[in-house]
């Protein structure tokens, strides 16, 4: 079942002043269309400023899109800030990546994990402590934890004390923002794996936005490819990792390390990602694609399905 | 555990040092004079006494009988000193208490409204801090006469618009952080965002605004009642003995010195006292 849906959202930020000359519009999100359903998840790779952070905050509805529409159990968002809109949080969470500035610095662990009980009155403080424990000890924390601020956790138990602070109100959703890439590989792991476990046990669907394709592979039942703010390919996780159609998903692809092989099939991109103020015409993808032909300069490639459950962007790989 | 994991350098536990240790004597006998002025002066600061007119202090040539010395109408300085530290340090805390309140509150309103409603208060600011001080004190005194409570709220409005510009810049750079807009997202009510983390996260940097606001504070009302516009006789505060003060300040200097002693101790005091708290309040550097 459908938990969540972005239905061709759209979200750009002008640019300087009004006054001065036609204004200028950062296209940071272009046209994305996904869904997450419950228990699974669904993962956005891509490169730094591709809009994939921009997507997590519209499909938790943190910012409106400019055109397009978000569906949350089948049902629109409310209006940003309204009492709706905020009771509403209880069901769709955020995990940060930057977990020190995300904490206040001036509450203890426990006080921040019985912050979003209190907020949505959530039970009693006695069973709100009890629910605290548990929490704490679910992702992997002693109660001793609890007492210690921010700061004096390392970045592992502070992504463990987000994870829980999110999980507290027992949301549907959970939208993870780069939540493993300030961490060192094996915490990484570490935390991976107990998202993975608590989605098991706990049947929530996740969108898990990461530049790092290992990682969302691990994690992702379907992966969505972003490229400067569109999405490029998308399909289930396993296809996408073993045949990649799309050019720049192959690229990606052939840059993740890998036991047998290694890089022996490295594509190497040339140049760099183009601004998204100034996106070339045609195909957004076409000045750096090794497949370029005339078509792709001109026209923009819309996402067409190409096999069961997997759609494509590109005029090349179509034909 | 415990320790393993405390990523701060700062030895703990921390000893309090001696400037802070002699700042806290020197407020708390402060707010112990101002509470027992009565029980503590030896005449009332009225009792002229003709034949000792202008006696020097004890250890000056003078006696145990006025051990402040008197001043030119031979009232006793001690007992005078006394009420009027009750006096200024009244409308000194009453009035920085004022300030922070109303400075934080117009501040907290600005940063979360933005907008329109943000220039508003800008532009007020801007106005309050383009007008010396000084002469607004004196225009709204000559308007609506003068009493005790009116002096204090008009002292309330010293310093206001600089912790108005502080408390909006913290509260628009704790926004922006990550910890606001988490627990906004959680769900919080923007009161609950502002007074539960903002506000506790901006309190040690608007305490210490706070402990500049209090030694100005008691200059200016030093300064108003200096030219006599300021606390009213029969009353006396530091700032009446130092005018007073100044016509005798050859031939009785004592009677200028005592409450300015008092006036530049209690300002440097409650400074230090401010830096020892703001450590005090953050967490991060226990």
């Amino acid at each position: 079942m459908t938990l969540l849906r972005l239905n061709n959202i759209t979200r750009r930020f002008p640019l300087g002043s009004p006054l001065y000359g036609p204004r200028k519009y950062l296209v940071a999100v272009d046209g994305v269309s996904l869904d997450v359903e419950m228990g699974r998840t669904t993962g956005i790779v891509g490169e730094s400023g591709c809009g994939k952070s921009t997507t997590g905050r519209i499909a938790l509805g943190l910012e409106p899109p400019d055109s397009g529409g978000v569906l949350f159990q089948g049902f629109p968002l409310p209006r940003i800030d309204s009492k709706k809109w905020r009771a509403q949080r209880r069901q769709m969470q955020l995990v940060f990546q930057d977990t020190l500035a995300a904490l206040d610095r001036r509450m203890t662990v426990s006080a921040l994990i019985a912050e979003p009980l209190a907020i949505h009155g959530i039970g009693d403080s006695a069973s709100r402590e009890q629910r605290v424990a548990e929490l704490l000890h679910g992702v992997g924390l002693g109660e001793d934890h609890g007492r210690l601020y921010p700061h004096q956790l390392s970045g592992g138990q502070r992504q463990r004390v987000v994870l829980a602070r999110a999980l507290a109100p027992k949301p549907s959703l959970l939208v993870c923002d780069e939540p493993v890439s300030a961490l060192d590989l094996s915490v990484q792991a570490q935390i991976v794996n107990l998202l993975m476990d608590l989605q098991q046990e706990l049947g929530i669907g996740l969108l898990f936005i990461s530049h790092d394709l290992r990682v969302v592979r691990h994690v992702s039942d379907r992966i969505v490819v972003m490229y400067l703010g569109r999405v490029v390919e998308q399909g289930r996780a396993d296809a996408i990792i073993d045949q990649p159609a799309h050019p720049y998903t192959q690229a990606l692809v052939s840059a993740m390390p890998r036991l047998p092989g290694g890089f022996d099939h490295y594509v190497a991109l040339p140049g760099e990602p183009p601004s998204p103020t100034d996106r070339p015409c045609g195909c957004p993808f076409h000045p750096r694609c090794p497949l370029a032909r005339d078509v792709c300069r001109q026209s923009l490639p819309e996402l067409l399905p190409l096999g069961p459950e997997r759609q494509v962007a590109c005029h090349v790989v179509r034909h | 555990m415990k320790t393993a994991t405390v990523e701060t350098n700062r030895p703990s536990p921390r000893t309090v040092d001696l400037p802070t240790l002699l700042a806290v004597g020197w407020v708390l006998l402060m707010l112990f004079t101002a509470l027992a002025a009565p029980l503590m002066a030896p005449y009332e600061i009225t009792s002229i006494d003709l034949r000792h007119r202008l006696t020097p202090p004890v250890g000056f040539g003078g006696t145990m009988l006025h051990a402040l010395g008197t001043d030119d109408l031979g009232r006793d300085v001690a007992s005078r000193l006394f009420y009027s530290i009750r006096t200024s340090l009244l409308v000194a805390f009453g009035a920085t208490a004022i300030s922070v309140l109303v400075g934080t509150g117009i501040g907290f309103i600005a940063a979360y409204f933005r907008g329109l409603v943000e220039h508003a208060l800008l532009l007020m600011i801007d106005v309050q801090a383009s007008l010396p001080f000084l002469i607004v004190a004196l225009a709204m005194l000559a308007c609506f006469g003068n009493s005790l409570t009116l002096f204090v709220a008009l002292m309330g409005l010293y310093g206001w618009e600089r912790n108005a510009r502080l408390a909006r810049g913290l509260a628009i750079t704790a926004s922006a952080q990550g910890y606001a807009s988490a627990t906004r997202q959680l769900g919080a009510h923007p009161l609950r965002v502002y007074l539960r983390h903002i506000l506790p996260n901006s309190a040690a940097t608007l305490l210490v605004a706070a402990t500049v606001t209090f030694p100005e504070i008691v200059l200016v009302e030093s300064g108003l009642s200096f030219l006599g516009l300021g606390v009213q006789p029969p009353m006396t505060s530091l700032g009446v003995m130092v005018a007073a003060g100044r016509e005798y300040i050859t031939r009785a200097s004592w009677m200028l010195l005592a409450p300015s002693l008092v006036i530049v101790i209690t300002a440097v005091a409650v400074s230090v006292l401010g830096d020892w708290l703001r450590d005090k309040l953050d967490p991060t550097l226990k």
